[in-house]
C-alpha cells in the first residue's frame, strides 16, 4: 500500500461514495416532503403533517451529512487531483462555480427557514422555502452531473497547448450522455427515498405503531417506487445504448464480452478473468445481449479484446449485475406491495418485512451504478484527454494513507450513527407522549409566535 | 498595463475570493466561536447557545465552499499548490467541520445518553476547525516554510484565531441572548478580547519580518503614513470595545449589538491588512494572481454569473437573518 496514485483513488472513491449516499436521499426527500406538505395544505388531514414532521427530521440529518461530506469533496480535487484542474479547469471550473452559486446557497439559505422557521413565517412562505430547498438540491445534481457526464463524453471544447478550452457551452453542459445520466440519477434518488420511506414506515407498522403518518408514509413510498421503477429500467436501457455509442469498452466490461461477435449472448453469471481474457463458470443465454444492445438478434457487439484501453472488468461486471438485480427486485417487491395495498389497504406481514430489509437497497444500487460508470471509464479520468495517473498529486503515500484511515473511521462511525438514529426515531415516534402538539425536538419549549401558527393550523 | 480581461479578471476574482473569505471568517467565525464557548456552558445555556446559530451555520459554511471553489476554478494552480502544502491541516479542518456539522443534528435526535458525546464532538469539532484555520493562516504567512520558528508562529496564530473566533462568538451571544447567559457572554468577550489583541499584534509584527517585500510595502514612505489608519483604527476599536464591554449589559439592552459590530470591524481591518500585504501574490512570493489564473473566457462566464447571482444570494440571506432576528428562542422543527 505505498502507491500514492492507488491511495488517492481509494481516498477519492471513499469520500465521494460516502458523500453521494446523502444527496441521493436529500434530492428526492425534499420533493417528498413538499408532497406531504401540499397534501396537508389541501386536505388538512393530520396524517400528512405527521408524516412531514417525522421525515423532516431525517431530511435535516441527511442534509447535514451531505453538507459536511460535500465540503470534504470540494477540497478533494485540489488535494488529490491537481492535474485535473490544470488540464480541464477551464471547463470544470465554471460548472462547479455555477453549482455553488445557483444551488448551494439556495439550499443552505432556505434550509434554516424550512427547518426552524415554521412558527416565524406564514404557511405560504414556509411552503416556498420547502420548494426552494428541493429545487436547490436538484439544480446541484444538474450541474455536477453535467460535469461528470462531460468527463465521460467530452464535447464542445478544443485542446490548446495541452489545456482544454471551451468553445461551445451548450454542447459542454448538454453533452451526449448528460440527459441520460441526469435522468437515471434523479430516478435513482427517487427510488432510494421511496424504499427508505416504505422501509421505515413498514418497520413502524410492524411494531404496531399506528400513528397517522405511518400508513401515509407506507403508501407514498410503495406507490412512488412502483411508479418509478419501470421508468428507471427503461431509462437504464437507453442509458446503456448511449454508452454503447460513446464508451463501448465500458459496455463490453459490463456485459463480460471478450470477443467481438455477432449474436452476442447475455452473460448471467461468470467470473471474468483478466489473465485468460475469458469468463470462468460462465452461464449465458445466446443472442440476448445483441438484442438489447443493438435491438437486432444478430447485431455485432465489440468485445474487450478489441480495445486498446480497457477498464478493470470484474468490478464493473459485478457492480452492473448488482444494480440490475436490485432493480428487478425493486420491481417485484414494489408491485406486489402496491397490489396488496390497493386490494386490502394493508401489506402482508412478510412483504412488510421484505420492505424493511430493502430500506437501504437504493443506496446499494446507486453506489453500484456509480462504480459501473466510474470504474468503467478507467484508465481515463476524462475520456480521451486525461488519465487518472496524469492528474495525480505529488503528496506522499504515508500522508494520504493516514488521512484515508482517518476518513474511513469517521465515515464508518457516522454511517452507523445515521442508520441507528433513523431507526431510533422510528421506534421513539410510536411513544404516545410524542404526539402532543408542542413536542420540542430540540430542547426547550414553544415560542410565542408559535401559538399563532398552531391556532392557524 | 492596459486593461484587457486577462489583466483585470484575475484581480476581480482575487477580490471576490477575498470577499468570500472575509464573509466566511466573520460568519462561520461567530458560530465556531459559539461552538468553542459552549464548552464553558452546560444544560439549558448550551442548548440556547446552539439554538442561536442553528438556522445559520449551514449558509455560513457555504461561504467557505465558495472561497475554496473560487480558488479552485479561478486559480487552479494555486489551489493545488496551497492545498498540497496544507494537506494535513486541511484534513484536520475537515474533520473538525464534519464533527461540528453532524453533531448539531445528532445531539438533538439520538438516544438521550449519547447527547453528551455529541456535545463533545460539537465543542471539539468547533475548536479543531478554528485551530486548523489559524495554523493554516500562520503557515500561509510564512510562505509554508516549516522551520521551528515558523511552526511556533503558526501555533500561535492557531491559538489566537481560537481566541478571535471565541470573541466574535461571545459578541454574537451578547446580541442574541438575554439574562444570565448574556452576562456570561460579556465576561467571555472581555477575556477573549485581550487574547485576540495579542494575536493581531503578533501577526502584524511577524508578517513584515518574514518578507522583505511586505516590509517595504508597509514601512516605506509614503505608504507608512497612508496606511497608518488601519492599525490606528484597529487599536481604537480594541480600546473602545473594552470600554463598552465594561458597561454591558445595560438595562434596556439597546446597545447589545455594539460589540458584535466592533468585532466585525476588527476582523475586516485585519483582513484588509493581510490582503494588502499579500496582493498580488496568491501563493506567497511564488505565484501572482495573473500567473495562477484560469483562461479569461472561462473566468468571464463565471464573473457574469457571479454578478447576477451574488446580489440575489445577499437578498435572501438578509431575508433569512430578518426572519430569525431578535433574541434566540429554542429551536423546533416545523
Ligand atoms: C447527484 C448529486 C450530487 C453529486 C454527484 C455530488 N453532489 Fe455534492 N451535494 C449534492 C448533490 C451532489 C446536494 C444534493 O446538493 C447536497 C447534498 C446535501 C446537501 O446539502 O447538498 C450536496 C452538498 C455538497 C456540498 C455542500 C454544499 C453546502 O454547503 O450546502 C459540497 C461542497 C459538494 N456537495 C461538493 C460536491 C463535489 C465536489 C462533488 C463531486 C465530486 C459532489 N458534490 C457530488
Ligand atoms: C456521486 C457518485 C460517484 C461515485 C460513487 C463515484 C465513484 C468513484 C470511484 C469508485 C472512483 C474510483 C475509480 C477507480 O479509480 O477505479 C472514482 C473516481 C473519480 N471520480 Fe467519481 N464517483 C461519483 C461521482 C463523481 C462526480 C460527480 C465527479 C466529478 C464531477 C467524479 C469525479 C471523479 C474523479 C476526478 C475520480 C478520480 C480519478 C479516477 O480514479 O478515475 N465522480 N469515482
Ligand atoms: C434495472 C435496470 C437498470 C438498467 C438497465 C441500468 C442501466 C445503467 C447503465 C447502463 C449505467 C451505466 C451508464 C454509464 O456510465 O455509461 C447505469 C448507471 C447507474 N445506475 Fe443504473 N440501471 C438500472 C437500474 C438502476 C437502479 C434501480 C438504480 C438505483 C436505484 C440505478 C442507479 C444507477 C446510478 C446512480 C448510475 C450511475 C450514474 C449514471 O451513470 O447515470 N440503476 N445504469
Amino acid at each position: 500500500m505505498d502507491d500514492p496514485l492507488l491511495l488517492a483513488r481509494i481516498q477519492f472513491a471513499a469520500n465521494i461514495s460516502f458523500h453521494i449516499l446523502f444527496p441521493t436521499i436529500t434530492i428526492a426527500l425534499g420533493w417528498v416532503l413538499l408532497f406531504f406538505k401540499l397534501r396537508f395544505n389541501r386536505t388538512g388531514e393530520a396524517a400528512w403533517m405527521d408524516a412531514y414532521k417525522f421525515w423532516v427530521k431525517i431530511f435535516a440529518l441527511s442534509f447535514a451529512l451531505g453538507v459536511v461530506s460535500g465540503i470534504t469533496m470540494s477540497f478533494q480535487f485540489g488535494t488529490n487531483w491537481p492535474g485535473f484542474m490544470n488540464t480541464v479547469g477551464n471547463i470544470a471550473g465554471p460548472l462547479l462555480a455555477y453549482e455553488i452559486l445557483t444551488a448551494f446557497f439556495l439550499e443552505a439559505g432556505f434550509l434554516g427557514i424550512m427547518l426552524f422557521g415554521w412558527n416565524r413565517v406564514s404557511n405560504r412562505v414556509h411552503t416556498l422555502a420547502t420548494v426552494l430547498v428541493a429545487v436547490g438540491t436538484t439544480i446541484s445534481a444538474f450541474w455536477i452531473l453535467a460535469l461528470n457526464s462531460w468527463m465521460q463524453t467530452p464535447a464542445g471544447f478544443e485542446m490548446r497547448d495541452g489545456v482544454a478550452h471551451a468553445t461551445d457551452w451548450w454542447a459542454i453542459v448538454f453533452n451526449p450522455s448528460m440527459p441520460y445520466r441526469l435522468t437515471h440519477m434523479l430516478l435513482a434518488s427517487g427510488l432510494t427515498v421511496a424504499f427508505l420511506v416504505a422501509g421505515v414506515s413498514a418497520f413502524r407498522w410492524l411494531r404496531r405503531d399506528r400513528s397517522p403518518g405511518v400508513m401515509a408514509g407506507l403508501r407514498t413510498g410503495v406507490f412512488l417506487a412502483a411508479a418509478l421503477i419501470p421508468v428507471q429500467i427503461f431509462v437504464g436501457d437507453m442509458h446503456g445504448l448511449n454508452t454503447l455509442e460513446h464508451q463501448p469498452a465500458k459496455i463490453a466490461a459490463m456485459e463480460g464480452i471478450w470477443e467481438t461477435r455477432k449474436g452476442a449472448p447475455m452473460v448471467v453469471f461468470g467470473l471474468p478473468d483478466e489473465a485468460t481474457k475469458s469468463n470462468r463458470f460462465e452461464i449465458a443465454i445466446p443472442n440476448i445481449a445483441s438484442f438489447y444492445l443493438t435491438h437486432d438478434w444478430q447485431g455485432e457487439v465489440k468485445g474487450l479484446n478489441s480495445f486498446e484501453h480497457r477498464p478493470p472488468v470484474a468490478p464493473v461486471f459485478f457492480a452492473f449485475r448488482t444494480m440490475v438485480g436490485i432493480g428487478l427486485l425493486m420491481l417485484a417487491v414494489s408491485w406486489l406491495a402496491a397490489w396488496q395495498l390497493r386490494r386490502s389497504g394493508e401489506v402482508h406481514r412478510h412483504v412488510a418485512r421484505v420492505l424493511v430489509a430493502m430500506t437501504f437497497a437504493g443506496w446499494i444500487a446507486t453506489l453500484s451504478g456509480w462504480y459501473v460508470t466510474e470504474i468503467g471509464r478507467q484508465p481515463w479520468l476524462v475520456t480521451g484527454i486525461l488519465t487518472a495517473k496524469q492528474a495525480a498529486s505529488g503528496v506522499a503515500a504515508p500522508m494520504i494513507a493516514s488521512t484515508l484511515i482517518g476518513y474511513l473511521l469517521v465515515y464508518a462511525g457516522l454511517l452507523a450513527a445515521y442508520i441507528a438514529t433513523i431507526f431510533y426515531l422510528a421506534r421513539k415516534s410510536a411513544a404516545p407522549a410524542d404526539h402532543s402538539p408542542a413536542e420540542p425536538v430540540r430542547a426547550g419549549g414553544a415560542t410565542a409566535a408559535g401559538e399563532a401558527v398552531a391556532a392557524a393550523l | 498595463m492596459d486593461l484587457t480581461p486577462a489583466t483585470w479578471l484575475p484581480v476581480a476574482f482575487a477580490g471576490l475570493m477575498g470577499f468570500a473569505v472575509l464573509l466566511y471568517v466573520v460568519l462561520d467565525g461567530y458560530d465556531l466561536g459559539v461552538g468553542i464557548l459552549s464548552g464553558a456552558a452546560e444544560g439549558e445555556h448550551r442548548d440556547r447557545m446552539i439554538a442561536s446559530i442553528g438556522p445559520f451555520w449551514d449558509a455560513n459554511e457555504t461561504w467557505l465552499v465558495l472561497a475554496v471553489g473560487l480558488l479552485l476554478v479561478a486559480f487552479p494552480q494555486a489551489h493545488g499548490a496551497i492545498l498540497g502544502e496544507l494537506y494535513l491541516p486541511v484534513a484536520g479542518l475537515l474533520l473538525g467541520l464534519i464533527l461540528r456539522g453532524v453533531a448539531f443534528e445528532f445531539r438533538a435526535k439520538s438516544v438521550a445518553g449519547h447527547k453528551v458525546w455529541w456535545d463533545r464532538a460539537f465543542i471539539g469539532g468547533s475548536t479543531l476547525a478554528a485551530l486548523m484555520q489559524g495554523y493554516m493562516l500562520g503557515l500561509y504567512i510564512v510562505g509554508f516554510e516549516r522551520t521551528a520558528a515558523n511552526v511556533s508562529f503558526a501555533l500561535l496564530t492557531a491559538l489566537c484565531l481560537v481566541a478571535g473566533y471565541s470573541f466574535i462568538g461571545a459578541t454574537w451571544l451578547i446580541m442574541k441572548t438575554e439574562g444570565e447567559l448574556q452576562r456570561r457572554a460579556v465576561a467571555w468577550a472581555r477575556g477573549t478580547l485581550l487574547l485576540s489583541g495579542i494575536g493581531m499584534v503578533a501577526v502584524s509584527v511577524v508578517t513584515p519580518l518574514v518578507s522583505e517585500r511586505i516590509w517595504d510595502k508597509w514601512l516605506s514612505l509614503p505608504n507608512f503614513v497612508l496606511l497608518a489608519p488601519i492599525p490606528l483604527v484597529t487599536a481604537g476599536l480594541f480600546v473602545g470595545l473594552s470600554i463598552v464591554l465594561r458597561h454591558l449589559p445595560t438595562r434596556t439592552d439597546r446597545f447589545c449589538w455594539l460589540p458584535f459590530a466592533g468585532a466585525v470591524g476588527i476582523f475586516m481591518l485585519g483582513f484588509h491588512g493581510l490582503a494588502y500585504s499579500f496582493f498580488p501574490y496568491i501563493v506567497p512570493d511564488k505565484l501572482t494572481v495573473w500567473q495562477a489564473a484560469a483562461a479569461p473566457e472561462s473566468l468571464m462566464i463565471i464573473f457574469v454569473g457571479a454578478l447576477v447571482v451574488l446580489p440575489i444570494i445577499a437578498a435572501y440571506s438578509a431575508f433569512a437573518y430578518r426572519i430569525f432576528w431578535g433574541k434566540a428562542t429554542d429551536l423546533r422543527y416545523y
